[in-house]
């Protein structure tokens, strides 16, 4: 092996020994980092997929829906008002969208009900989110009964398990036909609760938006770009406050680490003077020291990095989900799709990493360059 | 081997508590011989070996090494000097707690870059020639005062020095284990090692193993 090479192992080895040596200490400042980088880690992880979400959540509704506003509320589309919009250039297809809330009492959560053309979904039965499928124990072919608020029981079969890309997205979704719908919510006949456009080129939606609010100035066009800026902006937002919060936390350990690694005891020093003396180099005492902090700070962001992801992505990130999540509805339970960027993981390795290590060099850098001699007394 | 010449050392020069510990030290060592320093408590002892073993340097005079003056090197060289050329027993031993012996010996050839293998082979060889096979893997801090100081031995030998420096060797020992040393202390003159040492202790200074007997005092060299 190359001389450069051994050398190294050797450091390592020595910086082993000599980490294996003080336990208490070393163990202590593992968990306290390995503490920091995890909290970091959970909420940069958990905005991150939240975002991804919103996007694949988005990613399938419609570049813009029309909602008919009656003095300023959100109301129902009254027949003919479709037609009212008449033919827009760059609009591919318009629908009017039959949608609602239903509370299900059994499992305590809202769910959202839409109406599907009859080719989608047959009378009688439903298509619903492998979430709340789950929630209520049911399996393809199952029966379940609804109470309508007005009062009537409808039962459903399930037909299908709705497993997209993004389990948030179907979490609480319920699919049925156009006629169920009506009859379930006494929804007036020819009326829709929005209009959805889709639109080919993203370029077009702006225009659309402004004739459209010429053209019928009781209604509010929702963008589609707009919405994902919204939530981005919400998320980044929240991870602010949380971030606030934490702060204090936050630097307590920070300070802690940096305190305990830069922190150079008499025996240390001692140490120190005996490898100069018999030979080491002084930059052979910082190398040295210098393995040690990135093995610590490495095996600290490992650790937390990889406690984080077991948090978020297998449970919820259960710490972080009450301040972090915010949607209006309520959903029984949820995986978040792993979603991790490179560039973010890159931010917080050099953010842990680096400063830890230049809090190792600090006092070693004093201790490896005195005098030699010093050992001799 | 080393000559000295005019050889001074003050510490905290410039302060207050200036101090003078050498008042100019003129003095040749020969190769393959045993040296012992012998002086008073303060007399400089201590501090001549460390401007010897490139631990220090002098604040005025010259060291030299093997003809090469040495006395005005960058702390770099000087390190690389006292890694090949000296090997040191310290009076505390200054082993480093907590590592085995066998670790401790092979400490001071890390920054050669040797393969560990070929490290602990040599360790092995040492550990037999001074009798401490059985302890190689034990921690210094459980090893006895005379076994701790042959683990010391055996890490001042583990890059093949010319010269050896040691600082009373024999002051943490009884008699027996002095003894003990003082047949070492010939077989590195039997393996021409060039040996420096300094000691009180009348067992080594009137020792047949030593060659010669150079006496200080005050910073000065005396006839002994
Ligand atoms: N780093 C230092 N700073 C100030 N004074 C020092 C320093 N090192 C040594 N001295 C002084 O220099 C003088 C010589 O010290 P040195 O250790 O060389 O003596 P010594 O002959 O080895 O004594 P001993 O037999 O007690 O070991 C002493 O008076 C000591 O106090
Ligand atoms: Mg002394």
């Amino acid at each position: 092996m190359h001389p450069w090479l051994e050398k190294q192992r050797h450091l390592i080895d020595f910086t082993l020994a000599a980490l294996a040596r003080r336990k208490a200490k070393n163990i202590g400042l593992l968990a306290a980092y390995a503490l920091l980088v995890f909290v970091l880690a959970s909420l940069a992880l958990f905005t991150q997929a939240l975002r991804k979400e919103a996007g694949f959540v988005l990613a399938a509704s419609p570049e813009v829906i029309v909602q008919r506003m009656v003095a300023g509320r959100h109301d129902l589309i009254p027949p003919g008002y479709l037609d009212k919009i008449g033919r827009l250039r760059g609009v591919q297809k318009k629908e009017g969208r039959l949608w609602g809330y239903y509370y299900d009492p059994v499992v305590s959560a809202n769910y959202t009900f839409m109406a599907r053309p009859a080719e989608e979904v047959a009378s009688g039965s439903i298509m619903l989110g492998a979430t709340l499928a789950r929630a209520r124990g049911l399996q393809l072919g199952n029966l379940i009964s609804f109470r309508s608020y007005a009062g009537k029981l409808f039962s459903f079969k399930v037909a299908a398990l709705l497993s997209p890309d993004s389990e948030l997205l179907a979490a609480d979704l319920v699919l049925l036909s156009e006629e169920d719908f009506r009859a379930f919510f006494d929804y007036p006949a020819g009326h829709y609760t929005d209009i959805a456009l889709s639109v080919a080129n993203p370029q077009e939606v702006r225009n659309i938006a402004a004739k459209l609010a010429n053209a019928l100035p009781d209604s509010r066009p929702i963008l589609r770009e707009e919405v994902l800026r919204t939530y981005q902006s919400i998320f980044d937002w929240r991870e602010g406050i949380v971030l606030t919060v934490l702060a204090g936390a936050i630097l307590a350990f920070a300070l802690l680490a940096w305190d305990k690694a830069s922190g150079l005891s008499a025996e240390e020093k001692r140490e120190i003077g005996i490898l100069k003396a018999i030979g080491w180099e002084t930059g052979d005492v910082i190398r040295m020291k210098l393995w040690e902090g990135v093995l610590v700070s490495l095996s600290a962001f490992l650790l937390g990095f990889v406690a984080a992801y077991i948090h978020v992505f297998y449970f919820g990130a259960a710490i972080f989900k009450p301040v972090l999540q915010g949607w209006a509805v309520l959903y029984p339970s949820f995986t978040l799709v792993p979603a991790v960027d490179g560039l973010q993981i890159a931010t917080l390795a050099f953010f842990t990493i680096f400063p830890y290590s230049a809090a190792v060099l600090v006092p070693i850098w004093r201790a490896a360059t005195t005098d030699p001699d010093a050992v001799m007394r | 081997m080393i000559q000295l010449s005019a050889v001074k050392k003050a510490f905290n020069q410039g302060r207050p508590n200036e101090y003078w510990a050498l008042h100019g030290i003129d003095l040749a060592i020969e190769a393959g011989r045993v040296t012992a320093l012998r002086g008073p408590s303060g007399s400089g002892k201590t501090t001549l070996l460390t401007l010897i073993g490139c631990l220090a340097r002098p604040t005025s005079g010259r060291v030299r090494l093997r003809g090469e003056d040495i006395s005005g090197l960058p702390e770099r060289f000087l390190t690389e000097i006292r890694r090949q050329t000296f090997g040191f027993i310290f009076q505390q031993f200054n082993l480093i707690k907590g590592l085995s012996a066998l670790e401790n010996v092979i400490l001071p050839a890390f920054p050669t870059g040797r393969p560990r293998a070929e490290l602990v082979e040599k360790a092995e060889i040492l550990f037999d020639q001074l009798k401490l096979g059985h302890r190689a893997a034990a921690k210094v801090e459980w090893l006895s005062g005379g076994e701790q100081q042959r683990v010391a031995i055996a890490r001042a030998l583990i890059n093949d020095p010319a010269v050896i420096i040691a600082d009373e060797p024999t002051a943490n020992l009884d008699t027996a284990l002095a003894r003990e040393f003082m047949a070492i202390l010939e077989g590195f003159t039997a393996a021409g090692k060039t040996v420096l040492l300094t000691s009180h202790d009348p067992l080594v200074v009137e020792s047949s193993a030593v060659h010669r007997v150079v006496g200080m005092r005050d910073g000065r060299l005396v006839d002994a």
